[in-house]
């Protein structure tokens, strides 16, 4: 008879009426952690600019208070753009975390679907043609971004679809269509020029909350569709064989999981650009963070909003003169860690 | 040259049927599901694999399939446990087609442990094994009580209930087998497709683990199929055997029939001796030199 009960380690069995599940007491502690830093940056960040506010007349005017100049300082100009920040960032990184696990490659990011590429072209179309006044930037991002993803998944499509095959081809495609936007670049006028280039660096200044409404929508359907997807990640993460053999309907379930994972980045991409290395770095930390074996979804949405938020406050702050585009930071954060991966990677497997 | 009758009653087989099955619910013989073949062609891309084939598996009982390289034996396997959909032809469980059932509800009465399963890294053996429970549990529902219980019995049952904070891709060999093995059985089904599942283990481990197999039908009354190389393993372990040659099944029923010097030629075109296993009374088979 057994006495004692092999428990999940480190672990903490939550249980309410039909709905039961464990949670990890270190996600826990790095989901909180990672919400106490984003809230201070978000402070900070609405309180520094060419005006200055104090962090507590912030706070103050954030809960209902405050003067009429400090409610249109905080509440109309600043604080959209660290809204777009936040939901910018955990949208990609959720994004990223999704793509990780079922295509099993911790160098996987949406990238790869073709997603970005796609918007990138959609946008830098809509710039240097100038149909703006027909369909605006962002909405031709997001339908550039989804058919090519589309796109991808069909050509990758030979009686079913094949993680490492999607993401071969998502390379391929992706690198086609970047083609086509340089092609842009170099037929355009030299103001369209620069501005496409503007866009294509990612960045989240001028946004307002015509950025933020549609997005925080995106998200507030997207997100929970994510966590509910982590239920068959578990078992998709197995080789095909074993996941088909727990159950699960292998096709349906990965298109489930690609479809979220595109419209997140979608999402995320049409509002602000391609910011970089944001979906491919912040879920490996979030796993180095919390322990496991997949990037936790929860946390990794955190983490991407702290990240996207606090490289926004450098790239607003650190040159007195000029802001930089908020990728530029991510890029400068994320490829030392990109090669870094690739040298552990490789020193594993020789 | 041809094998002479095994002594009366051999030490490991068959199971004495007064052998208690302790706290069991699935006693031996209380197997219920069937599963069979009919007309099977399998195959993968232009090639096919196995052609005509009908097969029905004896339920509580342990059945081996062997071959040569090729031949076929773990493309069937795939095939019964769902993975590989047939050309043409079913297979059927309790008379249904398995491709029209729900896939959950085929997880929860066929398991198959395939030939090197590939578990992500930093995945630990208690959580390899709580994956098991997958087809019983649903997205808003991840643990239950009773979950727990059926994982740590599967951990002691393959005795690996101290190595389950290990990382999967820490353990030895024969521990990882076990894991894996365990988690098939925390997965609860009454079918057990195992393809091959000593391979890359030295031979102690090897017994240690068809030992375990022999277990689970014993005390448990699973029914068990599993792709062997080893024949002698094979006629030790297995109460039923089928042998295999370019996706035909050639010869089928107990060791004693079917390992034959005949058929060993045969199929596998070995000239060999067939001898009482000293320990066991099975079919022993002693390979001869190419030239005598």
């Amino acid at each position: 008879m057994t006495t004692t009960l092999v428990r999940p380690a480190r672990r903490r069995v939550l249980s309410a009426g039909p709905v039961a599940g464990t949670v990890s007491l270190r996600a826990v502690a790095v989901g909180l952690a990672g919400v106490a830093a984003t809230a201070a940056i978000v402070v900070f960040s609405i309180s520094h600019g060419s005006f200055t506010i104090a962090p507590g007349a912030v706070v103050d005017t954030l809960l209902g208070g405050g003067t009429t100049a400090q409610k249109l300082i905080v509440l109309d100009l600043r604080l959209p753009r660290i809204l777009t920040a936040l939901l910018v960032g955990a949208a990609l990184a959720v994004s990223g975390a999704l793509t990780q696990t079922f295509a099993r490659n911790p160098l996987a990011s949406p990238d790869v679907l073709g997603v970005t590429s796609g918007a990138s072209l959609g946008a830098v179309a809509v710039i240097v043609l100038g149909g703006q006044s027909v369909i605006g930037v962002p909405l031709a991002a997001l339908a550039g971004g989804l058919l090519t993803a589309a796109a991808v998944y069909v050509l990758a499509w030979r009686r079913g679809v094949d993680g490492y095959r999607l993401v071969l081809i998502g390379i391929g495609v992706g690198e086609i269509v970047t083609g086509g936007v340089s092609w842009f670049l170099v037929r355009a006028e030299i103001v369209d020029a620069t501005r496409a280039t503007i866009w294509l660096n990612g960045s989240v200044a001028g946004a307002a909350w015509e950025q933020v409404r549609p997005l925080s929508i995106a998200l507030a359907v997207l997100l929970p569709l994510a966590v509910a997807t982590a239920f068959t990640l578990q078992a998709l993460q197995f080789d095909d064989d074993v996941a088909r053999a727990l159950g699960v309907r292998l096709q349906l379930a990965q298109l489930a999981v690609v479809l979220t994972a595109v419209a997140l980045a979608a999402a995320a991409v049409s509002a602000a650009g391609p910011i970089e290395f944001v979906a491919f770095v912040v879920p490996q930390i979030a796993l180095r963070l919390c322990g496991g074996a997949r990037p936790p979804l929860v946390v990794s949405a955190i983490l991407g909003a702290l990240l996207v938020s606090g490289a926004d406050l450098v790239a607003r702050t650190i040159l007195p003169t000029r802001e930089l585009p908020v990728g530029l930071v991510t890029a400068i954060v994320g490829a030392p860690y990109l090669l870094w991966l690739l040298v552990r990677t490789n020193r594993r497997t020789t | 040259m041809t094998r002479t009758t095994p002594p009366s009653e051999p030490a490991l087989d068959p199971a004495p049927p007064s052998e208690p099955a302790p706290s069991e619910p699935a006693a031996r013989g209380t197997a219920t599901h069937r599963l069979c073949a009919r007309g099977l062609q399998l195959g993968y891309g232009e090639n096919v694999v196995v052609d005509g084939l009908d097969l029905n598996i004896p339920h509580g009982a342990v059945t081996a399939v062997v071959g040569p390289n090729g031949c076929g034996k773990s493309t069937l396997l795939r095939a019964l446990g769902r993975l590989l959909k047939p050309r043409a032809g079913e297979v059927l469980l309790d008379g249904h087609r398995i491709d029209r059932m729900p896939t959950r509800e085929v997880a929860r009465i066929i398991g198959m442990l395939p030939q090197s399963p590939v578990a992500p890294d930093g995945l630990t053996v208690a959580d390899l094994v709580m994956r098991g429970r997958h087809p019983h549990q649903t997205w808003f529902r991840q643990w239950s009580a009773g979950d727990q219980e059926i994982v740590t019995e599967a951990l002691e049952w393959t005795d690996m209930r101290d190595l389950a904070d290990r990382r999967v891709e820490e353990l030895s060999g024969g521990q990882r087998q076990r894991a894996w093995i365990s988690m098939a059985l925390a997965q609860g089904t009454e079918v057990l497709l195992l393809d091959e599942p000593t391979t890359y283990l030295d031979l102690a481990h090897q017994i240690d683990v068809l030992d375990l197999v022999k277990r689970l039908h014993r005390e448990r009354g699973r029914t068990i199929v599993m792709v062997l190389h080893d024949l002698n393993l094979a006629a030790r372990y297995a109460d039923h055997v089928v042998a295999m040659r370019d996706g035909k099944i050639v010869a089928e029923g107990t060791p004693t029939e079917v390992f034959t010097v005949e058929l060993l030629a045969d199929v596998f075109g070995l000239s060999a001796l067939v001898v009482p296993d000293p320990a066991t009374g099975t079919p022993l088979v002693v390979p001869l030199p190419r030239k005598a």
